[in-house]
């Protein structure tokens, strides 16, 4: 884990807040990404994890806060700079969404060429690159419904990072897959990780986030109510509500909470050593 | 062999209407088409008033017979505003007007039954709404349109048949004034019957060709 320290934000989202249908879901949420942060968000069901992360890329536009890429601020309610900006931010979701009715090369090639404005050839060998960076480079001419959930979710990785995004959101990028295709997604993120990309993630692989976490927030009601590297956050005898919520988690799911004490992870990435999805 | 010989004699005749009904309903179902994406579109991720407007105008194109419209369209309105397009003209703005009400609909729920994350998944990779609902929406939507469309087809090839109260020299007008004048109702109708089926059924089969090809790898016939 590489956690590059440098004094200018790549990413700021400043003081969100979101109230859809007269509750308040976001509440004064903020969130600063420097070159290498690798941040979790993790939190009850409903906490407004999944909205905070969208609100950053204004797939959500929220009702209050900032968000500046570098040092620049962006009016979101300008539909080229809304545009640019979500060039800069890539997203990966629970359900992948790819576009279904194009084959895997074509899905990352898309972008490249209307909102980049490469040609198809180009586009398309820099698709087959970035598809062979995630172990698809055999599977560039299938179709969404011909690949595993596992695939599809490579496919959306590749997708994302064509467009050399600045920052990647990760929306449960694991929740939809079976138990046994989560490793090989979780290891397409842990080397992202590794080369420096950075990325905010919204997860509930617990062993996961703290093998490769520079840092938790946990949210609850809307609000990030603690902030921390992992090891402060779940070190023996904390006492944090996060780590409170992971054993709870772990319990619940017959896991082991051990795993949870101590310092450092053990970051074994087979997928039945670790918690499954809540 | 008295009936064979009109029918014969007839035949070159109605097959010339038949010319015409064919460019009326490819006009109709071309001018339809082209009116009726924009409206879908519209109406599912336009503006209020203007989704209103779409409402609105499906509302009244679905709600009077395709005769009054006829009607009300070539010896009113057209007249109205001096437009001088004949009565095959007229007949294939007014089919193509129905169609595009009829035709809307069907995109509108081919549009609306795709998952929203299509439309979110363009957006996040920086593309505009328009772009992502050209290169992304729109692919998928039309091919999942081509059964209710090969409907729309089948029922605008019958009411063009209608187009024979403005005098348009189609397959019905041409058959009634043979018929009229040999009084060889039955083979004749008959004979004009067997035309719709034969183009009904060209047509059809034509699109579920089209169908199949344009049918997305990996998908079965369910669909998902």
């Amino acid at each position: 884990m590489n956690a590059h320290q440098n004094d200018t934000p790549i990413l700021r989202a400043e003081h969100f807040s979101k109230t859809l249908g007269g509750r308040k879901i976001l509440d004064d949420c903020s969130i600063r990404m420097r070159p290498g942060d690798v941040k979790v968000l993790i939190g009850p069901s409903g906490a407004g994890k999944s909205t905070f992360l969208q609100c950053i890329n204004c797939l959500i536009e929220p009702d209050e806060g900032e968000i500046w890429l570098g040092d620049r601020k962006i009016d979101f309610r300008n539909t080229r700079e809304l545009c640019g900006l979500r060039e800069r931010v890539g997203m990966i979701f629970q359900d992948f969404n790819l576009f279904d009715h194009l084959c895997a090369e074509d899905n990352v090639a898309l972008a490249l060429r209307k909102v980049r404005g490469m040609s198809k050839a180009e586009a398309l060998e820099r698709a087959r690159m970035e598809l062979a960076r995630v172990g698809l480079a055999e599977r560039a001419k299938l179709y969404p419904a011909q690949l595993s959930g596992g695939q599809k979710q490579r496919v959306a990785i590749a997708r994302a990072l064509a467009m050399d995004p600045t920052v990647l959101l990760l929306d449960e990028p694991t929740s939809a897959l079976d138990p046994e295709l989560v490793g090989e997604v979780l290891t397409v993120i842990r080397d992202l990780a590794a080369r420096g990309m950075p990325m905010i993630m919204v997860t509930h692989q617990m062993e996961f986030a703290r093998a490769v976490a520079t840092e938790i927030l946990f949210m609850e009601h809307g609000r990030v109510i603690e902030q921390g590297s992992p090891a402060e956050l779940l070190a023996e005898g904390a006492q944090t509500r996060t780590q409170d919520f992971c054993i709870r988690l772990c319990d619940l799911c017959g896991g082991d909470a051990s795993t949870l004490d101590g310092e450092g992870g053990t970051a074994s990435l087979t997928p039945n050593a670790e918690c499954p999805e809540a | 062999m008295h009936i064979f010989s009109t029918i014969f004699e007839a035949l070159p005749y109605i097959l010339e209407g038949t010319l015409v009904t064919v460019l009326l309903v490819v006009g109709a179902l071309f001018l339809g088409f082209c009116l009726g994406v924009p409206m879908a579109v519209t109406q599912v991720y336009g503006p209020k008033p203007a989704s209103r407007l779409v409402g609105f105008y499906v509302w009244f194109f679905r709600g009077v017979p395709v005769l009054l419209l006829l009607f009300l369209f070539y010896y009113g309105l057209f007249g109205l505003i001096g437009l001088e397009v004949g009565t095959i003209g007229a007949s294939c703005i007014v089919l193509g007007m129905t169609s595009a009400a009829y035709q809307s609909q069907i995109f509108r729920g081919a549009i609306q039954s795709l998952p929203a994350g299509q439309l979110k998944a363009g957006r996040a990779l920086g593309m505009t709404d328009g772009q992502s609902i050209l290169h992304v929406i729109l692919p998928q939507a039309l091919r999942l349109s081509i059964p209710g469309w090969s409907n729309e087809y089948s029922i605008l090839l019958k009411d063009s048949a209608m187009c024979f109260a403005l005098g348009t020299p189609e397959i019905m007008a041409r058959t009634h004034f043979v018929a009229s004048r040999t009084y060889e109702h039955l083979p004749l109708y008959i004979t004009a019957g067997l035309i719709y089926f034969a183009i009904t059924m060209a047509g059809v089969t034509l699109l579920r060709r089209l169908e199949r090809k344009a049918r997305i790898p990996g998908y079965n016939n369910a669909g998902m």
